[in-house]
């Protein structure tokens, strides 16, 4: 409910109006809030009401909503509380700010907080719990132009989102102890989970989490930074919701995890250090809002101890005082929001008997400051006085339980000190004198409404406790503890005993404090003396540098680079490892040899193909047009193999696309720098070892390779997909050729998506030749034209450019005439595709080679003028024929791509198979010619634009001269 | 006949291999083609050597003895597409050139 008010409320965000969003707000939190009361019956009654949603099933985890008495006074206290930070913030936010945004995500984090209170699964409630910790960055960062803001989210944010990612791993680890992720059935196997090995991992994981997020040391500094949150926020995050997360979870953890000595030192250390110094550095605070914010931590940190001790009695105490903790914190922090709306300032240096302008407020806040000290008649002095009981009964006895009362009464102190420098700094002494607002005056009625109510509260819980809070605190108590739920009484007046003494020694003493260091307190600066200088926030910057700065700079200086090799070194050999492993570990052993026969024509062809593989490798640096005529030799015998092993579509295929490639590669050479003959070609040792280590990854490549090929082809082939494709191939696909009936019927699919890569990549080499500009050095004609240019110029018979028109002249007359033959064969090859080797991808190829003979003939313009070859539209025109082929089965009631074959008798070929399988190759064909002819072409006219852009040059320089 | 195969398999994805390592563009896109030859053979190879009986169905072979025809399948469009490939990478070398003025792959000179 709160998120779809949040979305209604985001839907407004351009509207300036302040009502509007906010009486959404109300009116949302306000049925939160009847909800959950709605619920008390049925929780009173000992209930646990549930909501199942499926969620992801497959993986044990459900959507699992689940509300007992604590979760119920929990959704109270946010929604309550919720509902009054919503009718004081619509007051608070001036004109200027967009409040729909403000209440959209102030809606979005009280349902998160909703929805950690009342989640049924542990790995919903971490969800929940992250979606806190982003809203309230949202919510801490609003007056996002203010740096104070945006640091003070990001701090927020880092902690406690670290803190976020503990906890998921603490209740996976949860999970797995007890074997499921549900609530109810972790809660019931605390022994198992305490007995667990895993146990302290789970453990230090989940506190992680609840500390960080209530702010315990040593991740208590980002709660003060986050005070530049506006007032409602710190209001709403800090006296009820976020930082109480931290101790719900504590005790809603409580029954499974407690009790045992490692979980009272970590939580009991915690706990107890944050109570000391959240007290003492709250006396020594400067601006209001960063009193409250430490009195806040403070008090965290009381409930923190009181849950560590592990007995029921103090978990009963930490939960009432998280109640009324919630009460006075909130309308403190609102007060605190009125006095700097009134005054424009929180620094407590500078505010001083406001009393006489605000008296209302004045008197509300001093009775919430009480209660925050611990008065009498005050619901704070009830859970401290339960406190100090605790304090004294010794629970495991070690040097933190010994120290304890000493330490509560001095944090009671303290915080007395704290709770007297706020009233008496703010509202007495001499009237005010430079504020930046000058008259301060009482703020409207409804703002004020949120703390009389809390007031109230506070006073009626105080006073009479058992008969407004008990009922409650009771079921809440109940749900959690069991059936251990102590006796304890909530009366106000227990006797003349230790605890009261306590008290008194704490409130005396506080005041003896404060007066002692009035005059210090006065003119200090910020913070507490000795470690003012010591912050936590410096710390986690420096942190935060090192890490996400220096280390990230380290790391990539000493595992980045930019250089190629190394990252394809790593490639290859990461590869290899990939290869290796698996089979290592699988127990591979290489084959025994077989002698299986050997065909000696079959070894003569591979020894050459051999030399030629090494002969391709050796002269590639230098030798380029060499290395690639034997790269071609290699692919021919590759193509021979498939032709000697059986393959003749592959042969026919490998065949055509080696005369293309070499002619693509052919093109390209012109464009690559020539040898630098002047270059020292010294071998330093450095490359020396570089190319041995080189050579030696690519011989234990080469050698893992051949094992793995020979293991692979004389393991016995099992009975594959092979004999399915070739049963029916001709049953259903009504062709004998069964590689191109798998290609274009029963692989139809992948065909289709192939043809579209060949598609997409020529129109990408099309697209970066348009742009093209070669480098300066392969600007000038090719040394051969100049030569041959100056043959014809030396002679007077001839003109320039004779030679390189008569070159080669009867091979290229032939290819002329080779034109229409090339054709015929390309058809003939695409027709007997289906029966025979052949097909669309074979013709295709063909075919562009008889547009290619053409341009090597007689040169680009020469074929230009003649034929003019549109290879987008071939492209087009294939892609479609593929696709429509494929839809046209639709038509007729078959899934895509569905094809039907039969014999057609034609007048003078004769019988021959039409299946709709020939339309869908004719699109592969189509495609395959206009994709490679583009390749092609446009490679072959960089040779033109070079001309024109020389002329440009040439132009250029001479403007230049002029 | 496999001996041979595995053999040559082995040489030829030791030539791409150390190709692919050098820092000169043409012998990365020489040695890429190596590889490409190397692993079609690979692929071809699993579905396991026979000789002369090609994938066509006539009425006098069993269909059981015939050559695998889905290895030919895999291989006949990676052979396509290998030729796509080299010729995206061979414009890409090309481009690279055009602006960087080197042909070593980081697109920067080596040593001096």
């Amino acid at each position: 409910m709160p998120f779809a008010g949040s979305l209604l409320s985001a839907a407004l965000l351009n509207s300036s109006s302040r009502s509007l969003p906010s009486l959404i707000a109300g009116i949302v939190a306000l049925g939160c809030f009847a909800a959950s009361l709605a619920a008390y019956p049925a929780i009173a009654n000992g209930e646990i009401l549930r909501a199942n949603l499926q969620w992801l099933p497959q993986f044990g985890l459900e959507f699992a909503l689940r509300m007992d008495g604590f979760a119920w006074l929990f959704s109270v206290l946010i929604s309550g509380i919720g509902v009054l930070v919503v009718i004081y913030a619509r007051y608070y936010m001036s004109e200027d700010d967009p409040v729909p945004r403000f209440f959209s995500f102030l809606l979005a984090f009280m349902g998160a907080m909703l929805g950690i209170v009342i989640s049924g699964n542990v790995i919903l409630l971490s969800v929940f719990w992250e979606l806190t910790s982003i809203f309230s960055f949202l919510l801490i960062s609003y007056w996002h132009n203010s740096a104070a803001a945006r640091d003070g989210a990001r701090m927020a944010l880092t902690i406690t989102g670290i803190g976020g990612f503990c906890l998921l791993i603490g209740v996976l680890l949860l999970g797995n102890i007890v074997g499921s992720y549900d609530l109810d059935k972790i809660l019931a196997s605390g022994d198992i989970i305490r007995n667990h090995p895993l146990y302290l991992m789970a453990l230090i994981f989940i506190l992680l989490g609840a500390l960080t997020k209530s702010a315990q040391f040593p991740f208590h500094f980002w709660l003060p930074n986050a005070m530049a949150a506006p007032t409602p926020v710190s209001a709403f995050l800090h006296s009820a919701t976020m930082v109480k997360a931290g101790v719900f979870l504590l005790v809603r953890f409580w029954p499974a995890l407690a009790g045992t000595y490692e979980w009272f030192w970590i939580v009991g250390a915690a706990g107890v250090i944050t109570l000391l110094l959240g007290a003492y550095f709250a006396m020594f605070q400067q601006d209001l809002k960063g009193l409250l914010a430490y009195s806040t931590i403070s008090h965290l940190g009381l409930i923190t101890t009181l849950l560590s001790l592990g007995s029921p009695l103090a978990t009963v105490a930490a939960i009432f005082h998280m109640v009324n903790h919630a009460t006075f914190k909130a309308s403190l922090f609102m007060a605190a929001g009125i006095i700097d709306h009134e005054t424009g300032t929180r620094d407590m240096r500078r505010l001083s008997g406001l009393y006489k302008f605000l008296p209302i407020t004045g008197t509300l806040a001093m009775v919430a400051s009480a209660a925050m000290a611990g008065v009498p008649l005050l619901n704070g002095f009830l859970s401290k006085e339960m406190f100090f009981a605790e304090a004294v009964e010794t629970h495991a006895d070690s040097i933190l339980d010994r120290i304890l009362p000493y330490v509560a009464t001095l944090a009671g102190a303290f915080s007395v000190a704290y709770s007297l420098r706020f009233i008496h700094t703010v509202f007495f002494g001499r009237p005010p004198a430079d504020l930046p607002k000058p008259a301060p005056h009482e703020p409207p009625r409804w703002m004020r409404f949120p703390i009389e109510f809390l007031v109230v509260i506070c006073l009626v819980v105080g006073i009479a406790p058992s008969l407004s809070i008990g009922p409650f605190l009771h079921v809440a108590v109940t749900s959690v503890l069991g059936a251990d739920t102590p006796e304890y009484s909530l009366s106000i007046w227990h006797g003349f005993n230790l605890p009261l003494i306590m008290s008194i020694v704490a409130l005396v003493g506080g005041a003896l404090i404060y007066f002692s260091l009035r005059r210090y307190l006065a003119s200090c600066a910020d913070g507490p003396p000795v470690f003012r200088r010591l912050r936590g926030q410096r710390i986690f910057e420096r942190i935060l540098v090192e890490v996400s700065w220096r280390w990230a700079r380290l790391a990539e200086q000493r595992l980045g680079t930019r250089k190629l090799q190394p990252q394809l070194r790593w490639v290859v050999f990461t590869g290899f490892l990939a290869g290796l492993l698996p089979l290592t570990m699988s127990g591979f052993e290489p084959r025994p040899f077989a002698f299986s026969g050997v065909d000696p024509m079959f070894a003569v062809i591979w020894a050459l193909g051999i030399c030629l593989a090494i002969g391709t490798a050796y002269m590639a640096k230098y030798h380029r047009l060499a290395s690639l005529v034997m790269l071609g030799g290699v692919g021919l015998i590759v193509c021979l193999t498939f032709v000697w092993l059986s393959a003749p579509d592959l042969a026919v295929t490998q065949l055509l696309v080696e005369i293309v490639t070499t002619v693509l590669i052919l093109l390209g050479l012109r464009w690559l720098p020539k040898r630098n003959e002047g270059v020292d070609d010294a071998i330093t040792l450095r490359a020396r070892f570089r190319r041995f280590r080189d050579l030696a990854l690519a011989v234990v490549c080469g050698i893992g390779m051949t094992f793995i090929s020979y293991a692979v082809m004389t393991m016995p082939v099992p009975d594959a997909i092979a004999n399915y494709f070739l049963e029916n191939a001709y049953s259903q696909g009504g062709g004998r050729n069964v590689v191109n009936v798998i290609l274009v019927d029963f692989r139809g699919f992948d065909t289709l998506g192939e043809i579209t890569v060949l598609g997409i990549v020529a129109l990408t080499v099309y697209a970066l030749l348009r742009r093209f500009r070669p480098a300066a050095d392969s600007m000038s004609m090719p040394e051969q034209q100049q030569i041959q240019n100056r043959f014809d110029e030396e002679r007077p018979e001839r003109s320039a450019g004779d030679t390189v028109r008569e070159y080669l002249l009867v091979p290229s007359i032939i290819m002329q005439w080779m034109f229409p033959v090339l054709i015929t064969f390309a058809v003939y090859i695409f027709m007997r595709g289906h029966d025979l080797p052949g097909g669309g991808f074979s013709a295709g190829l063909t075919m562009s080679i008889a547009f290619l003979l053409q341009y090597l003939a007689g040169g680009t313009r020469w074929a230009e003028d003649r034929i003019r070859i549109l290879p987008l539209r071939w492209m087009g025109a294939g892609i479609l024929t593929a696709a429509m082929t494929g839809i046209g089965a639709w038509f007729l009631g078959y899934p895509f791509l569905t094809s039907h074959s039969r014999y057609i008798e034609l007048p003078v070929i004769g019988k021959m198979p039409a299946a709709t399988a020939l339309l869908f190759d004719l699109g592969v064909f189509l495609l395959v010619v206009g994709s490679t002819v583009l390749i092609l072409v446009a490679l072959a006219h960089q040779s033109i634009r070079i001309n024109r852009l020389r002329a440009i040059e040439a132009d250029k320089a001479k403007g230049g001269e002029a | 006949m496999e001996i041979i195969l595995s053999i040559a398999i082995g040489v030829m994805t030791t030539c791409g291999v150390w190709l692919l390592l050098r820092p000169r563009t043409y012998q990365v896109i020489v040695g890429l083609c190596m590889l490409s030859y190397a692993v079609n053979l690979f692929i071809f190879g699993v579905g396991g050597v026979k000789t002369n009986v090609p994938p066509l169905l006539t009425d006098d072979v069993a269909t059981g003895a015939l050559a695998d025809p889905v290895p030919q399948a895999l291989v006949l469009t990676a052979i396509v597409i290998g030729f796509a490939t080299t010729a995206l990478f061979l414009v890409v070398l090309l481009a690279s050139r055009g602006l960087t003025g080197t042909d070593h792959v980081d697109g920067r000179g080596d040593r001096k």
